[in-house]
């Protein structure tokens, strides 16, 4: 995934874009994090002030949320599945698989910086579990095989 | 002539290579100058047939799946002798798995094209709203009220009861909420619909809006489905383009429109206070009840909530079907059921029926038993709070009710199947971990209790004094089952206590036989 050096007045413009919009304090942050892969510190107060509201009610909305990144992911992120139908066809052992093939825990980035792995509870293809998404792409019956095959691909 | 051939866009189905196959057609029916007319549907649900490829016959859409790209060369020269192929499966609508379900929600998923508002309208779409704007918001209720439609969101709550109460709250501005939240594991027949036949969502919305006098829409989608934001985002700028949205919609003085808002990772947000919350921009906390959101919901106004298959079901109902609709199912429990079977089963996918089946039959007859060929041990239903129902309990009809009576529950029909590789201790210290996790934090038991929950099951795992962390762990869940404001911690007890009643021996406990013999 590309991302943008963050860059507080092109910010300022996606922020002002959004502000005539009901509640818009998520549609800011994904919006941010759409276009720098991360929400950083800077970011709170442009749109506490945009919206009216206190800087520390934009940081509890913001940490509130588990897709909302305060640090800057790696080039892939790698979303494992880690539900119950997943569970079910094998998941768990996948999950120690990834994670020491990329020398992470769920919630870190490789040192290369090539991938960040994150946990998702269901992604809705449990009928075909076991489930990923890597970046925006859906990945289903999963094997280490396959996904290796992935991980290598995002780490070239 | 060309040939028209159809391979879904569904997620599911592009999780096992779909636009792979795709792309192979187009290359091999160039590389042919066959001129192909490819249309990209949602799935039929067959899900271990997908990627599936239907072609156009005079005699009907005819299935061929799973598809490899490498299948497509031999494939294509097989469609075009009319010669038989071992991939195919027949005339799709005869599939048993198909036939032997009662499709009312899922009619279209699978045939139309999600992108295109006349397909949608050549096979019955937009029937029901055009009947509504001729009908008065009492008859549009009580239709709904007839049908006996029940939310499908997990509850069960009397949809035309809480239309009423919506309808009946006076003036001003109103809202319309679709809980696209899905948050449940083993579900995905939101999913589905959105990605299959969007305009059915919309109309459904638009329906609820003329019926109560609400002239705004959120559909809340969580974000771990890109795809479904994506369709839903085409179809509503589709509608508006066509007059099926925005001001005085098909030439109607009713005005209605729908705006998307994306989740952000919390499962919280599925329970409707909690939704209404982050839907205005904040924390999703959850709100006590009352006020109810019928009477103050988003910003404060009367709003209808209700799940992406409630909504749907209604174009249907309006569409002269309320009586139809009440006549499938058993007792309370009226209309169909579209059941996700997923997890380690041959056969998953999406299985729409009138409520009453039962588990065994789902599991072993159409599901076909495990993936894995090993036997059935447990079998979770009703999502991350559901519970864990053993083989001897396989008896029980699909029935909110019936369900409830054996401390289960039916909620947004995910049926999970599991092997006997499954260890049910660790199962239930899942449950608690994943309630801790996802715990609002606004009550105490729910947010302390699951953390020490699972703390107590690591103890019972490791063998430290199982009797006594048993009757502690025990505790704990009555705890949180009475203490908890909302159901993420009342609920979560369910599966916890449904494991030990059933799989004891997986706590270190003597197996049930056993202890009913002493
Ligand atoms: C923890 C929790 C999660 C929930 N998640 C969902 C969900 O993902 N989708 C949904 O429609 N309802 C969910 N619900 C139920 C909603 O609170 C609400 O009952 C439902 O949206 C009402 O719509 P219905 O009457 O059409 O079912 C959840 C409830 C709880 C307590
Ligand atoms: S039960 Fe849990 S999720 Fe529900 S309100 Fe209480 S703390 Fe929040
Ligand atoms: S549980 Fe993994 S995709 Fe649903």
């Amino acid at each position: 995934m590309q991302y943008e050096p963050w860059e507080p007045a092109r910010a300022s413009d996606i922020i002002a874009g959004l502000t005539h919009k009901e509640g818009a304090t998520l549609l800011m942050l994904h919006a941010l994090q759409q276009a720098f892969g991360y929400v950083p510190q800077d970011a709170e107060p442009m749109i506490a002030q945009a919206l009216n509201l206190s800087r520390a009610e934009v940081h509890g909305v913001l940490t509130f949320y588990p897709d909302f990144r305060r640090e800057p992911p790696g080039r892939h992120v790698l979303k494992l599945c880690r539900a119950e139908a997943c569970q079910a066809a094998g998941g768990d052992a996948l999950a120690a698989h990834v994670e020491t093939r990329l020398g992470v825990t769920f919630g870190a980035t490789t040192a290369d910086g090539a991938v960040t792995l994150e946990p998702a509870y269901c992604l809705g293809l449990c009928a075909t579990a076991p489930s990923a998404m890597i970046n925006e792409r859906v990945v289903g019956r999963l094997d280490a095989a396959k996904l290796d095959a992935l991980l290598t691909e995002a780490q070239q | 002539m060309s040939l028209r051939v159809f391979i879904p866009r569904d997620s599911g189905a592009l999780a096992v290579g779909a636009d792979d196959v795709a792309a192979a057609l187009l290359e091999q029916a160039h590389a042919r100058d066959l001129p192909v007319d490819l249309v990209r549907p949602g799935s039929r649900g067959l899900y271990w047939l997908e990627p599936m490829l239907e072609v156009d016959t005079p005699e009907g859409r005819v299935a061929y799946g799973p598809v490899t790209p490498a299948d497509v060369p031999a494939l294509l020269d097989a469609i075009v002798a009319g010669a038989p192929h071992p991939l195919r499966q027949g005339l799709t609508d005869e599939i048993p798995w198909l036939k032997r379900q009662t499709r009312l929600t899922f009619a279209r998923c699978g045939i139309v094209d999600p992108r295109s508002i006349d397909d949608y309208r050549a096979h019955g779409g937009y029937r029901g709203l055009e009947r509504a704007l001729k009908l008065s918001s009492d008859a549009i209720i009580d239709d709904v009220v007839k049908s006996g439609l029940r939310g499908r969101g997990g509850a069960g709550f009397p949809t035309g009861t809480k239309w009423r109460t919506v309808a009946q709250a006076g003036r001003g501005q109103k809202y319309i909420c679709c809980n696209a939240d899905e948050g449940d594991s083993g579900t995905f027949a939101d999913r589905m619909l959105m990605e299959g036949d969007p305009f059915m969502i919309i109309e459904g919305m638009t329906i609820a809006g003329i019926a109560v006098g609400a002239t705004r829409g959120y559909i809340y989608i969580r974000s771990e489905y890109p795809h479904a934001v994506e369709a839903m985002n085409a179809a509503i700028e589709a509608a508006r383009r066509t007059g099926y949205l925005g001001e005085h919609i098909c030439h109607s003085t009713d005005s209605f429109d729908i705006e998307v808002r994306v989740g952000a990772g919390a499962y919280i947000c599925g329970e409707e206070t909690s939704m209404l919350e982050s839907l205005e921009g904040k924390r999703g906390t959850v709100r006590a009840k009352p006020p109810l959101p019928a009477h103050k919901g988003l910003f404060g106004r009367p709003t209808v909530i209700n799940n992406v298959l409630t909504f749907s079901a209604v174009p249907y109902i309006l569409d002269g079907g309320a009586q139809a609709y009440a006549d499938c199912g058993m007792g309370r429990s009226r209309g169909t059921k579209p059941i996700q079977l997923g997890g380690n089963i041959k056969h998953g996918g999406l299985f729409e029926v009138a409520f009453g089946i039962t588990l065994g039959e789902l599991i072993d007859d159409i599901g076909g038993g495990t993936l894995s060929g090993r036997p059935v041990r447990a079998v979770q239903v009703g999502g991350p709070l559901g519970a864990y129902f053993p083989r001897a309990l396989f008896d029980t009809p699909f029935d909110y009710e019936a369900f409830a009576a054996r401390s289960g529950m039916v909620g947004h029909g995910g049926v999970v199947v599991f092997d006997d590789t499954v260890d049910m201790a660790k199962q239930a210290r899942f449950a608690l971990a994943f309630c801790a996790h996802e715990s609002c934090g606004k009550c105490t038991p729910c947010r302390i209790g699951s953390t020490r929950g699972a703390e107590t099951v690591d103890k019972i795992i490791a063998g430290d004094r199982p009797a006594a962390n048993i009757a502690v762990l025990e505790d704990l869940c009555n705890t949180m089952k009475f203490g908890s404001l909302c159901a993420l911690g009342g609920l979560a007890p369910i599966p916890v206590l449904s494991a030990l009643t059933h799989f004891p021996e997986d706590f270190g406990l003597a197996p049930r036989r056993l202890q009913a013999a002493e």
